[in-house]
């Protein structure tokens, strides 16, 4: 799409008004996964290994089974066996289903390897006790580089695909390699070179609501699924193929969500509520535990990197090479690839490598969770970056303007940019007051740039017209953080039609075609060009309307601020016909107006931002404060701004926790030792000072209104920003994350002997 | 699981003496119902000590002292202006406890019996020579904080015992005490290591200490090498200095997921320093 | 053993049911009474979504037996609204955006309208502090804050 044709003044996009689900939120009214209850409802329970891996020897589940509250027991052997294994991804059906419920090994802590229905939550709870599994416990690995060292136990033989090169432990199971230029070459050019490794942990998306469902299928293979997830098409997909049913014969409808953050782009407990509702022939709830969330849904990976960059003394990036290794859990798909191709994007380099690793350990099944892989390498790559500027004297923003990348760059990951606006970020930063703020004894600030794709991903749309003028827009994307409500102002912008009266509803797989998860950045960008496509669908036939009823040819009619004109003085003199006149007759006029639009969008823009953070540092007890956040971000085009700075804000408060207090800790044995949110520390609002966002606006030429995605990009620069405050406040370099006060106490000690 | 609330604690007392199961007190619930919920602690007989007379009851007592029944929770006592007057330590310490929901419910003797080495109030209460009445089988006796707990998760309450009030004794005149524990946030988290100290002034001078810490061996710990460290000084920088060595000397930590021995070992110094400076400013009468 | 009977008052409602005495005040709210508004998000007192109010104290629903509601007095956000006439906190929540996946909202607003009732003039530091027990992973709290300030300034003003 040309720019040209980009529409760039708004008369509601770009306002504030009140989300359309406002109301029911915030008084308790909407109905989240939990929330659901079906007449005869069984409540579910899932049996979880206690053993990081082990062989399922046995399990007898007879004393459950006889039980007069329990009407059903499933195990792996109730799901399809159709499902087949391939290496890597090609398989991740049946990856699902393993992590579903075990097959002949449990493979982390937490691991599914049985459920049950039973009258009541309780009595679901104390059946569990009631199944007794042998197993044979093997020996297990948690640690990423542990997990790739040539003692390391297998956990799969035969996962690995066609990009692992010869000679890696059976655990690496996919390998990327990209850049271009001559990276010794740069080397060799730089005034210093900085080559340094760092880690960091795995950390949990951290949704408030547990993962929640309410499932029922009968033995005719017809089945309706409630869950909250941020993709119910992918839902439906999935649990057809692992209950062994026909897609189209499972109707899935999206509950309100209560956090998703990319954990819930995967079923988990879904499939097996429908296994147990098919059993018992009656409908079956399961509601997980916080305990149970943390030890089996998706966490992000853990990482261990080595970076290494050249510099000249004018702070001119002549090389830089990356390694990185990533561990997803007992399955394909730590995204190694994503972190190697954003570590470096925000920069023009001559000379770019790296290399990124996939790797299998015994822990839960990694699942996306917000710029998938984009932190860790930011956190390495930004840290060094740092530590070149501190050697070198030179100003951190001066030196990520030199070599940022623009319009027309090479990317390090090999396209070209089309218009981007991390240069703007850059600028605004420097002018912003915060980074000209002074610093008390104790602080110190941190900067860093950030990078993500963003997705545009399969997306259908549905737009009816009521005969009052009202109109009803059906999405597929779960609405996570006020999405009703950017729909509504892009499909008014469209109409011409008061905000208020559009209703915008998550229609359930029953009633819309295919719609990718909630994922990618891409819901405001491709639901919302979706919605715009659609609208405008609905209104050529609202002007073939008034072109029929005017007796005009169609393309003499334009439609203008909710109503039909002509299109020029020589079309004819008509007053404007509203909307509403239109639909009030359009029954008679040839039928309902509808408008739809079906597209895979491919030109979702890519996004970048640059935080600045103050940290301050208590140098005898090593416990870290963020005094001040600012956040600098291009979103394209705001359409809801309030919500736009929602995300900022809310990735900034995650990249924190990231940083500071939040990971996964397994003992010896390969248990979680911090399931429960009393261990696993998030942000709590006394934690954390008002955080500050600058919106800028680069329009993306992919979308008519010029939108980028804005959900991710805001976790990507928090992790190297706060790593390089508290480095400059303690005055020690802080390589692992999280920088709990223990490491960073044991870092001062080391520093002063 | 069986429910009870019995009308009086020697009723309590004959309930939990009765039954060769599991049994838990319930006061405010805080502890008892997350054990429930994890399916760690299902007890088979759990006994509701709220019905009982005078249990939420904060009494000053004819010597100055103050007896709080058993089901006082942190708001009701972080609301009690006088009590909070006279030992801002043991109302901080308890009101450090979770969150404003927690303190809704939570209580001093709860955290006690849970027996956990982190517990807050504990080493508040034992820097303030803080005692418990405890009923049982053979009628009343009167215990001092620091014998309750005996490991993690374990008392010395025998079967049939149950505690029935809070003994705190008077402040008396230029006295003060502090709690400071160490959290990695700023609220919700279970102390990585925790201090309190009470002590009282002749002057400038510090006449009686006590200082207890928490989270650094399997019970909490009253130090009286901390005690003498301070004593007969003005809390000059060599006092504190000694302070710390001696708090950091008496730690017997565990590496866990909440903290390093050697992390654990430091802080105590620290946070002993810290308390003891805000304690001594209180006896002093000045805000702290 | 067999279920007990529990007498209570819900949001002005005299109330009735049978309980498991294992079955906390939230699973009877939400499995008895249908009043499905406050959340678990954790069952262990650590994430405030099940927030309600019991004689007026602020309490995490999940942390109370079921039993020991018989004869108290509960309030969840269920109650908040006066007829069709939204809570100030409710109104500002929309207006200023303080929610995204609004699974906290219910808990942020019964703990906050306890606040205010508290402490009609709360300090920022204040607020941060009282509502630190009520886990928000979406909004970095910046817009809560703001809301519960603003409410209680117009709250203020209003009175």
């Amino acid at each position: 799409m040309a720019l040209d044709d980009q529409k760039s003044v708004f008369k509601f996009v770009g306002t504030r008004p009140d989300r359309p689900d406002g109301l029911d939120k915030v008084t308790g009214r909407a109905k989240f996964g939990a929330d659901a209850y079906a007449a005869g409802m069984l409540h579910g329970a899932i049996l979880r290994s206690p053993h990081a891996h082990a062989r399922i020897v046995k399990i007898d589940a007879s004393k459950a089974e006889a039980h007069r509250d329990v009407k059903a027991v499933v195990t792996r052997a109730d799901f399809s066996d159709k499902v087949e294994f391939k290496p890597g991804l090609a398989g991740e059906f049946w990856n699902v289903l393993e992590n579903v419920m075990a097959g002949e090994k449990a493979l982390y802590d937490g691991h599914a390897v049985a459920a049950v229905a039973a009258t009541s939550a309780l009595a679901a709870r104390d059946a569990l006790k009631l199944i007794e599994v042998e197993y044979e416990v093997l020996p297990h690995v948690t640690d990423v580089d542990k997990a790739m060292a040539a003692d390391a136990p297998v956990i799969r033989e035969g996962a690995a695909d066609y990009s692992v090169p010869e000679g890696l432990h059976p655990n690496v199971v996919r390998y990327h390699e990209s850049g271009h230029g001559d990276v010794e070459a740069g080397f060799a050019e730089a005034d210093l070179v900085i080559e340094d490794s760092f880690t960091t942990e795995a950390t949990h998306q951290g949704y408030i609501e547990p993962h929640a469902c309410l499932a029922s299928l009968g033995g005719d293979g017809k089945g309706e699924l409630w869950c909250c997830t941020q993709g119910h098409w992918i839902a439906q997909k999935t649990c057809a193929a692992l209950l062994g049913i026909e897609t189209a014969q499972l109707r899935v409808t999206a509950s309100e969500i209560g956090g998703g953050f990319g954990g819930k782009t995967t079923v988990f407990i879904e499939p097996v509520a429908l296994a147990l509702s098919r059993k018992a022939n009656r409908p079956v709830k399961i509601v997980m535990s916080r305990s149970e969330v943390f030890r089996a849904t998706g966490p992000t990976s853990s990482a261990s990197m080595d970076i290494k960059i050249g510099m000249k003394k004018d702070g001119t990036i002549t090389a830089a090479e990356g390694i990185f290794r990533l561990q997803g859990g007992a399955f394909p798909g730590a995204p190694g690839d994503m972190t190697a191709m954003c570590a470096f994007a925000p920069y023009d380099l001559s000379n770019v490598r790296q290399v990124g690793y996939d790797v299998m350990a015994n822990r839960p099944k990694q699942a996306a969770y917000r710029a998938p892989g984009a932190p860790m390498g930011a956190f390495a790559v930004e840290s060094v970056l740092d530590e070149l500027c501190n050697q070198l004297g030179l100003d951190p923003l001066d030196v990520r303007l030199k070599n940022a990348a623009h319009d027309g760059s090479k990317a390090s990951y090999g396209p070209t940019y089309d218009q981007i606006g991390l240069v703007k970020t850059l600028e605004e930063a420097k002018a912003h007051p915060h980074y000209a703020a002074p610093l008390k004894p104790g602080q110190g600030r941190g900067i860093s740039c950030g990078f993500w794709f963003n997705h545009g991903g399969e997306t259908s749309v549905s737009l009816a017209l009521s005969e009052d003028g009202s109109a009803q827009l059906m999405v597929g994307t779960p609405d996570i953080g006020g999405s009703r409500a950017s729909m509504a102002l892009m499909a008014v912008e469209v109409l011409g039609i008061p905000y208020e009266n559009i209703r915008v509803t998550v229609a359930d797989t029953a009633t819309l075609g295919y719609n990718d998860v909630s994922h990618g950045s891409r819901v405001t960008y491709a639901s919302g060009l979706a919605t715009i496509k659609a609208a405008k669908h609905a209104v050529e036939k609202l002007c073939e309307r008034a072109a029929a009823k005017w007796g005009i040819p169609v393309d003499a009619v334009k439609w203008e601020d909710g109503c039909a004109v002509p299109s020029g003085p020589n079309a004819g003199d008509f007053d404007p016909l509203p909307l509403a006149d239109i639909t009030a007759n359009m029954g008679a006029t040839g039928g309902p107006i509808s408008g739809h639009f079906e597209a895979t969008p491919e030109g979702a823009g890519v996004s970048f931002g640059t935080h600045i953070v103050d940290a301050e540092v208590d140098p005898e007890t090593g416990k870290t404060a963020i005094t001040r956040y600012t956040v600098i971000q291009d979103a394209g085009k705001a359409i809801h701004p309030a919500y736009v700075e929602g995300q900022y804000q809310g990735g900034a408060a995650q990249g924190i926790g990231w940083a500071l207090n939040e990971e996964y800790i397994y003992g010896e044995d390969g248990r979680l030792q911090n399931s429960i949110f009393l261990d696993y520390r998030i942000p709590v609002a006394s934690d954390l000072p008002m955080i500050d966002t600058v919106i800028v606006e680069v329009p993306n030429p992919g979308h008519p209104f010029g939108v980028r995605g804005v959900g991710e990009t805001g976790i990507v620069p928090p992790l190297a920003a706060i790593a390089n405050a508290v480095s400059n406040a303690a005055g020690v370099r802080m390589r692992d994350l999280p920088m709990s006060p223990p490491r960073i106490l044991a870092a001062l000690k080391a520093r002063d002997g | 699981m069986d429910y009870h609330s019995p009308a009086s604690f020697t009723e309590a007392s004959a309930l939990a003496a009765a039954t060769t199961g599991v049994t838990r007190f319930l006061a405010g619930g805080t502890d008892v119902l997350v054990q429930l919920r994890s399916d760690m602690v299902t007890p088979d007989l759990l006994i509701d000590i709220k019905k009982i007379d005078g249990v939420s009851d904060i009494t000053r007592t004819p010597d100055g002292g103050w007896t709080l029944g058993v089901a006082v929770t942190g708001a009701e006592m972080s609301e009690h202006g006088d009590l909070g007057r006279d030992w801002p330590g043991i109302v901080e310490a308890m009101d450090l406890i979770g969150s404003t929901q927690v303190q809704g419910r939570a209580t001093l003797v709860g955290n006690l019996c849970n027996g956990s080495p982190a517990a807050d109030s504990v080493p508040a209460m034992i820097a303030a020579g803080v005692s418990v009445t405890v009923t049982g089988p053979n009628g009343e006796r009167v215990v001092p904080v620091e014998d309750i707990p005996t490991g993690p998760g374990k008392t010395s309450l025998a079967r049939g015992e149950v505690i029935s009030a809070v003994n705190i004794p008077p402040r008396g005149q230029n006295a003060g005490d502090a709690y400071l524990r160490f959290i990695p946030r700023t609220e919700m988290d279970i102390a990585v290591v925790g201090c309190g100290v009470s002590l009282r002034l002749d002057g400038d001078t510090l006449t009686e200490a006590r200082v207890s810490l928490g989270a650094v061996a399997p019970t909490v710990l009253l130090v009286e090498d901390c005690a003498k460290a301070i004593i007969g000084t003005t809390l000059d920088d060599a006092a504190l200095e000694a302070l710390a060595t001696a708090a950091s000397a008496a730690c017997n930590p565990i590496d866990d997921k909440r903290g390093t021995i050697a992390f654990r070992t430091d802080v105590a110094g620290v946070l002993a320093r810290r308390a003891a400076k805000i304690a001594y400013a209180r006896a002093k009468g000045e805000q702290a | 053993m067999s279920k007990l009977h529990v007498s209570t008052t819900v949001n002005g409602d005299s109330v009735e049911f049978l309980c498991d005495p294992r079955e906390t005040l939230l699973d009877c709210l939400r499995d008895k009474l249908n009043l499905t508004g406050a959340k678990e998000g954790c069952g262990t007192g650590d994430c405030g979504a099940c927030s309600v109010t019991v004689d007026g104290r602020l309490v995490c629903s999940c942390l109370m037996l079921g039993v020991e509601a018989d004869g108290k007095d509960i309030a969840t956000v269920e109650g908040m609204a006066e007829g069709e006439e939204l809570h100030p906190l409710q109104k500002k929540f929309i207006e200023y955006a303080a929610l995204q996946c609004g699974i906290c909202t219910p808990g942020v607003l019964v703990a906050a309208k306890a606040l205010l009732e508290k402490n009609p003039n709360p300090t920022e530091e204040e607020a941060r502090y009282w509502l630190a027990g009520n886990l928000c992973r979406c909004t970095g709290y910046d817009k809560i804050i703001r809301a519960v300030m603003d409410t209680a300034a117009d709250m203020r003003e209003a009175s």
